[in-house]
């Protein structure tokens, strides 16, 4: 596997053309048959459109490490979803090669009336790898979450760090080709945020691409060469970490004085 | 032509790579069914045993015409009837109940309808014990032919993924389809010859009345309770029961057919599913 990523490095893995993503929002919750049809007959069905992402041009590389930059609301885990595939996109296309281990809004996806072990195997199969990779990694997974004692617990008994944790160490052992972290680190307390910032690195290291979010400029500018900055879901710069922060603090530094007044 | 082998090659290889994962999804849907219990999977077979033996009594107290084995005739039609209520009541919110996982990775969506149904055809399988215990109670023959039992049952497994489908995809839209749909099941309960013969359908002249004949045409339960019927039990009354053979091709072109229903359905609306759950 390892050998086959590092060979790859370098060329294109994901490529997003012209992409859209558009929401119908309802001007009411309708889920039920009876309004549905009652609204139909009364031709009321009327959707407001949302362009969560507009027209999106991105092409980025085996090994590349980016950061995706922006408010609330901008669109980054829309994007997100989009790559690995969770969202299809309403225009445009979305072709991406190779796994993807995903953590997108503050860890991976638990059953939550299942303990902790039984979700790891379940988890390890949504990303593609067979039980005996599971079982032969599973000491491993336990030991970087350091989570020993939590194992025959359900997950819905698990605090949003420990969550984290384990989503963490189940994306970050399967080896993916591509890794998306999206604010996983944040709920995590100081010593475990270090611990993974030196295991993406070893990851990155080892030729897997890397899909970063999160709000505070230390890690970002410690892990990422590249930067996308979004704003109410269209590209509004692409380059270095450093380079669009200055514009992005720019902004957000004048809107916050604009406010004041 | 070459473009649908070329997809379905490759929707057959995505299948075998996600195969570890049903494994997973019907062991935790058998796990956490019984989690808790005392008899934990026996109840897989008391259940069935202990329904038909509440409903043998009270229907031979009241049913004038007597079935011979009746406890027989009642389980056989029973197990079947329970698995496509229970598999397909699963399966229905099998994609709204996944949520958790959908929103946050991406897994092909039919694998928790399939893992639904097939974890209900696990427990009928495990009913087929209390199909044993009443058989040597009642002092059924064994025969070799009892074996062929397999192919109604293939043929409901298949006829029920595709219902489920079906059902998984609308319900996604319309969440009240879960209240009808315990209605409809009632309805349709009543409208397969479970608890009864065909023969209640009929005139004193011996002729069929009609809802008879929509049953024996149109009732998809009744071509594999029928079926399945015929070969744990030989049951077939020559003048009202459709021959065995007809009913076997019947069933499985109404579970073919049904499979593509469903198919078509979900992979219509699969992409707008994660908007609305």
């Amino acid at each position: 596997m390892e050998e086959l990523r590092i060979d790859r490095k370098g060329q294109v893995c994901i490529k997003i053309t012209d992409a859209s993503v558009r929401f119908n929002i309802a001007g009411e919750k309708l889920d039920n048959l009876k309004e549905y049809f009652v609204k139909l007959v009364k031709r009321e069905l009327r959707f407001k459109e949302f362009y969560a992402l507009k027209d999106i041009n991105l092409t980025i590389r085996q090994g590349e490490s980016w950061a995706l930059i922006g408010s609330n609301g901008a669109g980054k885990s829309t994007l997100l979803k989009l790559i690995c595939r969770i969202l299809a996109p309403y225009k445009g296309s979305v072709e991406v090669k190779g796994s993807i281990a995903p953590m997108i809004e503050l860890g991976a996806g638990f059953d939550s009336n299942l303990t902790a072990q039984e979700n790891i195997f379940i988890n390890g199969a949504v990303l593609g790898r067979s039980r005996k990779f599971m079982k032969e990694q599973y000491e491993k997974i336990v030991d970087f979450a350091e989570l020993w004692d939590f194992m025959d617990l359900p997950i819905k008994n698990y605090s949003s760090g420990m969550r984290a944790r384990l989503g963490f160490a189940v994306a970050t052992i399967v080896e993916p080709d591509i890794l998306i972290v999206d604010e996983v680190l944040a709920v995590g307390d100081a010593a475990f945020q270090k611990k993974c910032r030196a295991r993406i690195q070893e990851l990155l290291d080892r030729g897997t691409t890397l899909l970063f979010v999160s709000h505070s400029k230390g890690p970002v500018l410690e892990l990422c060469k590249n930067a996308v900055w979004l704003d109410h879901g269209e590209i509004k710069m692409i380059g270095t970490p450093e380079e669009v922060y200055e514009q992005y603090d720019l902004q957000t530094d004048t809107k916050v004085t604009i406010k004041k007044k | 032509m070459k473009k649908f082998l070329r997809l379905t090659k490759e929707r057959i290889r995505k299948f075998g790579q996600y195969w570890d994962l049903l494994v997973l999804l019907v062991q935790r849907d058998l796990k956490l069914k019984y989690r808790r219990s005392f008899l934990g999977y026996l109840w897989s077979v008391l259940n069935p045993l202990l329904t038909m033996i509440v409903m043998s009594i009270v229907f031979t107290e009241m049913f004038k015409r007597k079935i011979e084995n009746f406890p027989v005739y009642l389980i056989c039609g029973n197990i079947l009837f329970s698995f496509m209520r229970e598999s397909t009541t699963q399966a229905m919110t099998s994609v709204v109940g996944s949520a958790s996982l959908l929103k946050k990775s991406y897994v092909p969506k039919y694998i928790f309808t399939l893992s639904k149904i097939t974890s209900s055809m696990v427990n009928l399988v495990l009913s087929f014990g209390a199909l044993l215990i009443v058989m040597i109670f009642s002092g059924v023959r064994f025969q070799w032919m009892n074996l062929l039992g397999f192919i109604p049952v293939l043929e409901l497994y298949v006829f029920c993924v595709g219902l489920g489908l079906f059902l998984a995809a609308v319900t996604v839209f319309f969440r009240d389809v879960r209240n009808i749909w315990s209605v409809v099941t009632l309805a349709w309960m009543y409208l397969t010859p479970i608890f009864y013969s065909l023969e209640s359908h009929t005139y004193a002249d011996g002729t069929m009345k009609p809802i008879g004949l929509l049953i024996r045409r149109f009732n998809p339960m009744y071509m594999y309770v029928q079926q399945f019927r015929y070969f744990i039990m030989q049951w077939y009354v020559p003048e009202i029961e459709v021959p065995v053979m007809t009913l076997m091709w019947r069933g499985g072109l109404v579970a073919v057919l049904m499979l593509f229903v469903g198919l078509a359905t979900f992979n219509a609306t699969k992409n707008k599913f994660i908007l609305y759950i």
